[in-house]
């Protein structure tokens, strides 16, 4: 069987019709006066499941996570965790432990107490507390920092400190809020790594709540992709990037070129679609009503430039024009002007440090691409 | 600016502060304090010696022999002072608490009220001040006296049978100290209360915190800098305080304030009162200290 990208573990509840949720929102409304947050959202996440809700800001998804801690009713709708509804249980008495944004760690408390906090109040006895606190400051490499108070730290240990504390308590599920927002970028990338390795370590589910789609993507094993309080696609990163379902989520996640037209032929496993500059030849099992406007996207690094005429130029290919060319590094990035005038992103990986006579502006290429090289959205 | 312009510019901004200290605080207090080692006398001005640039230099040290600290072993000996310093501190104490139980949770339904009402509610707690001190502590009178509007209200409720004897006890004092003060306590208690975090307390429930064991573990914890500071701004004058005993005090109250009065007025005896004036300066020094130490630790907390 064909997959959609690398695989990088064979885990897939959501694949077994046999598997059941551990959390499960069914037709979630949430309103806040006259604004719905979110709109009978229903959504299942599953045991030991790396989750994320990726969205634009306002989009609901930090509202769905402060649901599920608890901190905010749902309007309607059942919110279940492993079998119980939990919409009615206060947060101080759900199995599950929250990592803020802001990281929330209480200023008048050394690291060992933040981390301990819940413990305490949960009675534990103190030598056990102490035990858990050492080996929650092991976990996080955070040892010799035990008694500093959190604004002797840098914003990354920190960080570390707030993972601890909500890992303490052995939470049935952890709930992540923007986990790295506030770290630089080289600090965000070690530690989303990190983050994975942890709890594929624990054996936690992790709902993480982000509005940035690499971290969605390197981190989680799937993806709920929100706008305006719903859910438009919950996938595999490998299935958003490659197969969006609507022009929203392939526009959201990565860059995309979308070319329009009309079905022209369907059935086969094939589509075709005529368009203005190609006359597009996609596998696809759907089978739209002949002469309906189609949209068809196909990411940048998927399109083909070259000189010379691909050996069957009717088909998925189009001669243009260099508009304009940007040097990234690791790709250069090609923005051709088709003959209708919209240009496309085209991207090349520099595989080689020298190229004889690249390709310069204005030069005339033509752009082109493979069958399976791009899908058609369904709206 | 040039290196060395700047640090001059920066010594001189210091200097402020300074100067402002040493000329409206550090050479008041010395004369004072000058004047408690003297000796009463009739004269103008009534105390002895005095000191007169004609003298020279050998006049100076001959009035310098003259001084001694008798006044101060004289309040020692009197049981009248050491009472009214003691009777002070314990009314100042009290009314501060009391102030304390009252300002707290009206600063902290200040700090939750909906933002746009904030600037609203502040300007209601500052509001008594816009018409005299003096005016607002007489009003007291009128509803606190055993015909006022106080005994006149609980009378028709059917409360009481009789009027209540408020006025002219301490408890008048202690209603007047708190209602005099009680912006000085909710202001600092309501700016540390406004500026915290809520998703601490959301952290705290988070962990298995109920709502009033995380007031208790979070809240209040993280604001004791602001009560530390109203508790000071309240029972540093209050300990003082010579208009709300005078007026609303029975003649048996005892405070340093009016017993300073007195001496200062009806005895005429200025060295007697500076000495007390000294002393009173030294109490309130020791909570002073120990309020900069509390804000010091508290800046280092912040850092």
């Amino acid at each position: 069987m064909k997959s959609l990208g690398n695989i990088r573990r064979s885990f897939a509840p959501w694949a077994d019709p046999d598997s059941k949720p551990f959390i499960s929102f069914k037709n979630i409304t949430k309103k806040f006066g006259d604004f719905t947050a979110v709109d009978n959202l229903t959504l299942d996440i599953y045991h030991r499941e790396f989750f994320a809700l990726l969205g634009a800001s306002g989009c609901g998804k930090s509202t769905l996570l402060r649901m599920l801690a608890g901190f905010e009713r749902p309007t309607s709708g059942e919110i279940i965790l492993d079998g119980q509804d939990i919409a009615g249980i206060p947060p101080y008495r759900r199995p599950v432990n929250m990592m803020f944004q802001s990281y929330a760690l209480f200023p008048h408390m050394t690291v060992e107490s933040n981390i301990g906090f819940g413990l305490r109040q949960d009675g534990m006895p103190k030598a056990e507390i102490a035990e858990r606190v050492t080996q929650m400051l092991k976990l996080v490499k955070l040892e010799q920092f035990a008694k500093r108070k959190p604004q002797q730290l840098s914003g990354g240990q920190r960080q570390r400190v707030a993972l601890a504390r909500s890992l303490a308590k052995r939470p049935k599920v952890l709930l992540l809020d923007e986990p790295l927002g506030a770290l630089d970028k080289k600090l965000r990338e070690e530690t989303q790594f990190e983050l994975m390795d942890l709890q594929q370590q624990l054996g936690l589910t992790f709902v993480v709540v982000t509005h940035d789609q690499e971290e969605a993507m390197t981190m989680a094993d799937r993806i709920a992709v929100m706008s305006h309080g719903n859910v438009i696609q919950v996938a595999t990163p490998a299935e958003i990037y490659e197969a969006p379902n609507s022009r929203f989520v392939a526009d959201f996640i990565g860059d995309v070129n979308i070319l329009e037209g009309k079905v022209k032929a369907a059935g086969n496993g094939r589509i075709e679609i005529a368009g203005d500059d190609f006359t597009v030849r996609t596998v696809g099992d759907a089978s739209p009503a002949i002469g309906a406007g189609a949209a068809f996207a196909v990411r940048p690094e998927k399109l083909k430039v070259s000189r010379a005429a691909p050996a069957d130029a009717s088909i998925n290919a189009s001669e243009g024009e260099i508009w304009d060319i940007a040097y990234l590094g690791d790709m250069t990035v090609f923005h051709v002007r088709l003959p209708s005038g919209k240009v496309v992103k085209t991207s090349m990986l520099n595989a080689q440090r020298e190229v004889e006579n690249p390709i310069g502006y204005d030069e005339k290429v033509w752009v082109s691409f493979a069958e399976t090289a791009g899908v058609v959205l369904k709206d | 600016m040039t290196k060395l312009g700047s640090r001059i510019f920066s010594r001189l901004v210091i200097l402020v502060p300074y100067a402002w200290l040493v000329f409206f605080f550090l050479v008041p207090f010395v004369i004072v304090f000058r004047i408690s080692l003297s000796t009463t006398a009739i004269a103008q001005p009534p105390y002895e010696p005095v000191f007169r640039l004609a003298d020279g230099i050998a006049g100076i040290v001959d009035n310098i022999r003259q001084l001694s600290f008798d006044n101060f072993i004289w309040l020692t000996e009197d049981a009248l002072y050491i009472n009214a310093y003691l009777s002070s501190i314990k009314i100042a104490g009290i009314s501060t608490f009391l102030a304390l139980l009252i300002a707290y949770p009206i600063a902290y339904g200040m700090a939750q009220a909906p933002r746009t009402w904030r600037p609203t509610l502040l300007m209601l707690v500052i509001l008594p001040f816009w018409t005299s001190f003096l005016i607002r502590v007489y009003a007291w009178i009128a509803i606190l006296k055993p015909e006022g509007l106080l005994n006149q209200l609980l009378l028709s409720l059917g409360l009481i049978n009789e009027p209540l004897i408020i006025l002219n006890t301490n408890w008048a004092i202690y209603i007047g100290i708190v209602y005099s003060y009680l912006p000085f306590m909710i202001l600092p208690i309501y700016s540390a209360l406004e500026k915290m975090d809520h998703s601490l307390i959301e952290a705290a429930q988070d962990l298995g915190c109920p709502p009033i064991s995380a007031f208790w573990k979070v809240t209040f914890p993280l604001s004791l800098a602001g009560v530390v500071a109203g508790c000071m701004l309240v029972f540093i004058p209050a300990v003082g305080e010579f208009v709300i005993p005078d007026l609303l005090g029975g003649s048996q109250t005892l405070m340093i304030g009016k017993t300073l009065w007195t001496e200062f007025n009806s005895n005429r005896d200025w060295p007697l009162s500076a000495a007390v004036a000294t002393v009173l300066l030294l109490i309130l020094v020791v909570p002073i200290v120990f309020f900069q130490n509390m804000q010091a630790k508290a800046e280092e907390r912040g850092k």
